[in-house]
């Protein structure tokens, strides 16, 4: 189960600092925070503009433009379920439906509890072991509701 | 104590379905028996459903044990080490026909060697190409990757050797390769394969287009969704600096961010300047043009993973292969709901029945086959009728399809292909970088017109209306996101009409 660290402006700006010198620094950056914190925290966006010399609002529409980045902490457990073609084929859709029952979230929605947050994703290259899914950074494949519970106990 | 070697993948298909847990599961029956198991993670062979595979060498070459749980540890140890025959063994690896019948030149080594050592990659010929590089020159190796014929294989087939020319004679300092390894096809994960598997291979490649063209700076954008493949190259990289590989040439790794449209290889660029992912008009080709403007070759990574290869055996071998103007060989990635999915490697030419139904086996529910989507979300869809049609860019595009990066994605006839329609129009809106609105909002729209189509709003109309819209996307967008859209779409509506037809429930959510 992944840790986060409470937002600080001492940290963000240490990380800044960590990649401001590289070229193109936004995306290094923006996912250091990321890992960090769970998210990109907007007060983060004035920091980060500052150093890499950009307005507010470039660092705003970056943040918003890539999928990736969270605006808000996800809960104790991220399930991250693939949508795309291969795992329609293999019943991905119907999986997922069960999923958000379950759990009485929808997609990119956390359980009231905090435990579990689901987030779509479109495609983990595990595409010859459709349907497939990461929970916490780990890769799963060949799933169905059994094998999905399974893992899901962590979050229980 | 004595001593085993064994070999499991640790490719992340593999982990996804419990290798780690069988290698844990190995070294406990192992040690029960006061046996050190020596194993070695290697990439995987691509037989995805025979994953978790385990080899063990024997005199007839190593033999294969899967798909291996961690119960059968025990049992298939006992097999190895005791002789005997086990459930799960499959024979020599090698005389599988899935995996004897291809043309491995890309993929040689994967499955077979220790991704990160570089004694391996030496061993089963790494570096060949590179040498042969630096003894030909520079200007000559341009031109064996132009006479080898090898086109981009990350999904619009430009000649690569045409890219390399005009990126060698760009005035501009400094000049960049970049890798595009953002493979966002659903249905695809060759790239993937070969970062896990054989990490040297793409760096090598890198390397002698780096010579090739002039540049010293090599980037490789890897997708998030791949941190397996993230930590297997910049782990590689380390190593083959240390060893003194690279010649100088500096190579670095950097993250996506979850944007399909970022695999274009403009947006890519912006991407990798740290700005958002919007495509860039062309001309100026990126070769001229490209990363902080200057002149960049910015190739996909089997088409990268091909150059050492033809560097090293000669673009005539690699010229050998194929048909037409596909030359040299495809890594065609079976997906979905098939039976034998994976990775097969083969020479242009082979149709796309035999590799469905032969190859994979046809699906896994044991349904009948009803449609395949070929080259990702913005390939066509294609009915059992097209199975003649045989795997090469023309034959393809003949057809109003196209091979993209060779994945190949199999449904049964429980599928809507309706819903895949929309789901392709949803794809592109989710998507769409919003610099041209052709895509941006035409995405939009055609999820609105398939919901009015489907809840019997004056149905016709809709249908001409989606074939209208489609026609404006394919002709008015401004990269291939939006103009190749329609290809799902409309190879739907074309050859699943049967599917389009208003159905009870839906009118509510169109309206
Ligand atoms: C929406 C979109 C997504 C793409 N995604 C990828 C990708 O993930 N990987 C890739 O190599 N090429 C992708 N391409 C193709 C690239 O634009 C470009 O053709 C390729 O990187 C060139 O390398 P190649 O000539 O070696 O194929 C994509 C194109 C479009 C329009």
């Amino acid at each position: 189960m992944p840790e986060y660290e409470r937002w600080s402006e001492a940290r963000t700006n240490a990380i800044i600092a960590e990649h401001a010198g590289e070229p193109g620094a936004t995306l290094p950056i923006l996912h250091a925070l990321q890992e960090v914190f769970g998210h990109v925290p907007v007060e983060a966006e004035p920091l980060v503009a500052a150093a890499l010399n950009l307005s507010r609002a470039e660092v705003h529409g970056i943040v918003t433009f890539y999928h990736d980045f969270r605006r808000h902490a996800p809960g104790r457990h991220v399930l991250r379920l693939c949508r795309a073609e291969a795992c329609q084929a293999a019943g991905g859709e119907a999986l997922a439906t069960e999923v958000r029952r379950r759990h009485g979230i929808d997609w990119h929605a956390t359980t009231p509890d905090g435990a579990l947050t689901l987030e779509p994703v479109f495609c983990l290259g595990l595409c010859a072991c459709a349907p497939a899914a990461m929970l916490d950074g780990e890769v799963l494949g060949r799933l169905d509701e059994a094998t999905l519970d399974e893992a899901l106990e962590c979050v229980a | 104590m004595s001593r085993l070697r064994l070999y499991l993948p640790a490719d992340a298909a593999a982990i996804a379905v419990g290798a780690d847990r069988v290698a844990a599961a190995l070294r406990a029956a192992g040690a029960a028996r006061g046996i050190a198991i020596d194993l070695v993670r290697t990439g995987t062979r691509g037989m995805v459903w025979l994953e978790p595979l385990l080899e063990a060498e024997s005199a007839e070459g190593r033999i294969g044990f899967g798909p291996m749980r961690p119960a059968d540890a025990e049992g298939v140890l006992a097999a190895i080490l005791d002789g005997g025959t086990h459930a799960k063994a499959l024979g020599p690896v090698v005389q599988i026909p899935f995996l004897r019948e291809q043309t491995r030149l890309v993929f040689a080594r994967c499955g077979i060697t220790n991704p990160l050592s570089p004694e391996d990659y030496a061993a089963h010929g790494g570096w060949k190409g590179l040498a042969r590089a630096k003894s030909l020159g520079a200007a000559a190796t341009v031109e064996e990757i132009v006479a080898s014929g090898l086109r981009g294989r990350g999904g619009a087939g430009f000649p690569t050797g045409i890219k390399w020319r005009t990126a060698a004679a760009a005035v501009g300092s400094p000049k960049y390769i970049v890798c595009n390894a953002d493979e966002g096809d659903s249905g695809t994960f060759a790239d993937r394969m070969v970062m896990e598997g054989d990490p040297f291979l793409l760096i090598e490649g890198m390397t002698i287009a780096g010579f090739a063209v002039g540049a010293s700076q090599g980037y490789i954008y890897i997708r998030s969704e791949y941190p397996h493949a993230v930590a297997a190259m910049r782990e590689a990289i380390r190593i083959a600096a240390r060893e003194g590989a690279l010649d100088g040439f500096a190579l670095e790794v950097r993250v996506g961010a979850g944007a399909y449209v970022c695999g274009e290889e403009t947006s890519l660029l912006d991407s990798l300047e740290g700005k958002r992912g919007m495509v860039r008009a062309k001309p100026p080709l990126p070769a001229i043009q490209g990363l902080w403007g200057k002149p960049t070759v910015i190739n996909n990574v089997i088409s990268l993973a091909s150059v050492p290869w033809i560097m090293a055996e000669g673009a005539g071998a690699y010229r050998g292969f194929g048909l037409g103007r596909s030359r040299g060989t495809m890594p065609v990635q079976l997906a979905g709901n098939v039976r034998h999915g994976g990775l097969y490697e083969c020479a242009f030419g082979v149709t796309l029945g035999e590799l469905v139904q032969r190859v994979g086996g046809g699906t896994a529910s044991g349904r009948p086959v009803r449609a395949v989507q070929v080259g990702g979300p913005l390939g066509a869809y294609f009915p059992p009728a097209l199975f003649d049609t045989p795997f090469d860019y023309e034959a393809f595009a003949a057809r109003d399809g196209l091979i993209g990066h060779g994945g190949v994605v199999v449904f049964d006839d429980t599928v809507d292909m309706a819903r895949q329609a929309r789901f392709a129009m949803e794809f592109c809106g989710l998507e769409s970088c919003g610099k041209c609105t052709p895509c941006r909002i035409g995405s939009v729209r055609g999820v609105e017109v398939i919901d009015r189509l489907l809840a019997g709003v004056r149905p016709e109309a809709q249908r001409e209306l989606l074939a209208d819209l489609c026609h404006t996307m394919k002709y008015g967008s401004l990269c291939a996101l939006g103009g190749f859209t329609p290809y799902p779409v409309m190879s739907a509506l074309t050859h699943f009409p049967e599917d389009f037809v208003p159905r009870a429930g839906a009118r509510m959510a169109a309206e």
